[in-house]
């Protein structure tokens, strides 16, 4: 299939949707109207609410807060998780002490963790990186920690055999490996580090995209919700496009899945 | 004056502790040297402990009981004199060919510059100067063989080890490996111990030839002198007479150990 298809055909089923989200939250059938608006809105209501939002620029600050927010708890998240998998991966001792405590704080609802946050750190920007650090540590640290354990065992050996002290030997596979499986989890913890932020916005803030969907929400405004789900997803993928980009760059060296290089 | 000898193996004995807390014994009294110069070559049966031999030979195995020497040295921790060419693919994956190579001087402290440039030549000479900019996962088989020689040979090791290291590669490739390898090495002459479960391709390749009986306790059961002339090519030395009375006559003590082996290995698989 060409391009132009699919992406015709990718159109087709956004059209196809807002159209019957259109036509069934505001032609009665038989009588009554399927989607109430009160709960489901409109999509030209919604519409009209993301270009006031954009025509007015108030979006711009809750956007920019909540991209810092990812981004720290992306950054902070990404490097504790970096350090900790290293350093358990070549302590197998310190790593089966932690282990089930490790078990025990990953399987926690992180949700639960957001109104100690708040009160530890108030409601400022720090109480939801916190809690984006708390999703994206782990998923960093499983990656790194596998990493560094699953190194070949050959090329591993051919390093030794090639002289490199224990230093190069994490300079040049140990590191390079780790770095190769926290990459390929990229898309995820970049994810986590917006649903951290976003989540703790709506839990209690005073800005950001998960404070202007609550507000909305607060008010029955379900026009604003709506409109700050899309903006949302909209963001969400343009973040997730821009680690596609850096993502290629990183993992030359990898075969891809269909072959292509 | 006699000349050196680089890798003595004197009743070296591996043994391996098993999961159920048995002791598994690969090679008995193993009893083997390499004078420097020569080429050497361990053929077995599969599962024979000829790759053990190797590790031990390499330092990454300590075995059991017995010694190794490297130039009449006890050899102690990792064998710092020796190339080892490995059987699985070895090369680090998130290098590129030039810099595969380049690393084995790179560790040893040469400048980043003179490093890539001896490693280009040495591409080169293995005939992938076309290819430096490649990762591994895009070249062929072969090709990798190929880098993994250079990546060895940069350091210009005393001592070559090989563990089947043609082992993953077509017919031909091997072939075309294998007199690679041969001109390559009829330049200085290391001593090499070169892995394989191919009588034709180890008495093709060397001065020696080592038999190793069915595993496990396997031991060393015969050795003979290759003494067809140098240099050589790997095709026609096959047509050779002398290459066949002296396939026939090993292949006679070796027969009885692969079917022995292969006895062996159906009944752990009927067992199981």
């Amino acid at each position: 299939m060409s391009r132009m298809t699919l992406l015709a055909l990718q159109v087709l089923v956004a059209v196809v949707c807002i159209a019957l989200w259109q036509v069934l939250s505001t032609v009665p059938v038989f009588g009554k109207i399927l989607l109430p608006p009160f709960f489901f809105s409109n999509p030209v209501d919604v519409l009209a609410q993301i270009v006031k939002w954009f025509s007015s620029g108030v979006i711009w600050k809750h956007l920019g807060i909540t991209l810092v927010e990812s981004l720290l708890a992306f950054v902070i998240g990404s490097l504790g998780g970096i350090l900790v998998g290293f350093w358990f991966a070549r302590q197998p001792l310190v790593a089966a002490v932690f282990d089930p405590y490790v078990k025990m704080v990953n399987a926690l609802p992180r949700v639960v963790l957001a109104p100690i946050f708040a009160l530890w750190l108030g409601l400022g920007i720090w109480s939801k990186v916190a809690l984006g650090v708390t999703l994206v540590f782990f998923i960093v640290f499983f990656n790194v920690y596998q990493g560094v354990k699953e190194v070949s065992r050959t090329v591993l050996d051919n390093g030794r055999m090639l002289g490199m002290s224990e230093r190069q030997l994490m300079q040049h596979v140990y590191w390079p490996s780790a770095l190769s499986w926290m990459f390929s989890s990229l898309h995820t913890s970049v994810g986590f580090a917006v649903v951290g932020a976003v989540v703790g916005e709506y839990l209690g803030s005073a800005a950001g995209l998960g404070y202007l969907i609550q507000q909305a929400e607060g008010v029955f405004d379900v026009a604003g919700v709506f409109a700050g789900m899309f903006v949302l997803s909209a963001f969400v993928i343009l973040i997730d496009f821009g680690v596609t980009l850096v993502e290629r760059r990183l993992l030359v060296w990898r075969p891809t899945m269909d072959g292509r290089g | 004056m006699t000349t050196p000898t680089a890798v003595a193996l004197e009743d070296a004995k591996v043994a391996f502790r098993l999961g159920d807390g048995r002791v598994y014994t690969a090679v008995e009294k193993a009893h083997l040297a390499v004078a420097q110069g020569e080429f050497v070559a361990i053929v077995g049966p599969t599962g024979c402990g000829k790759s053990t031999l190797l590790n031990v030979a390499a330092g990454l195995l300590t075995p059991a009981s017995g010694s190794v020497k490297i130039f009449d040295r006890p050899l102690t921790g990792l064998n710092r004199d020796a190339g080892y060419l490995f059987q699985a693919d070895a090369l680090f994956p998130w290098k590129t060919a030039l810099d595969n190579v380049a690393i084995g001087l790179e560790i040893m402290g040469a400048p980043r510059a003179e490093a890539a440039q001896r490693a280009q030549k040495w591409l080169t000479a293995v005939g992938l100067g076309a290819f430096a900019g490649r990762y591994p996962h895009m070249l062929s088989g072969g090709q990798r063989k190929r880098v993994a020689l250079a990546q060895v040979l940069i350091r210009d090791p005393k001592i070559l080890l090989m563990d089947e290291p043609f082992g993953p590669l077509d017919a031909q490739t091997r072939q075309v490996m294998g007199n690679l390898l041969l001109d390559l090495w009829n330049a200085d002459r290391k001593a090499v111990l070169f892995v394989t479960h191919d009588l034709e391709e180890a008495i093709a390749l060397a001065d020696r030839v080592v038999i190793m009986s069915a595993g496990p306790s396997s031991r060393i059961i015969g050795d003979w002198r290759v003494s067809l002339s140098r240099p050589r090519d790997i095709f026609e030395v096959r047509l050779d007479k002398e290459f066949h009375a002296l396939h026939r006559e090993i292949w006679s003590v070796l027969r009885d150990e692969v079917m022995k082996g292969y006895a062996q290995s159906t009944q752990a698989a009927e067992a199981v």
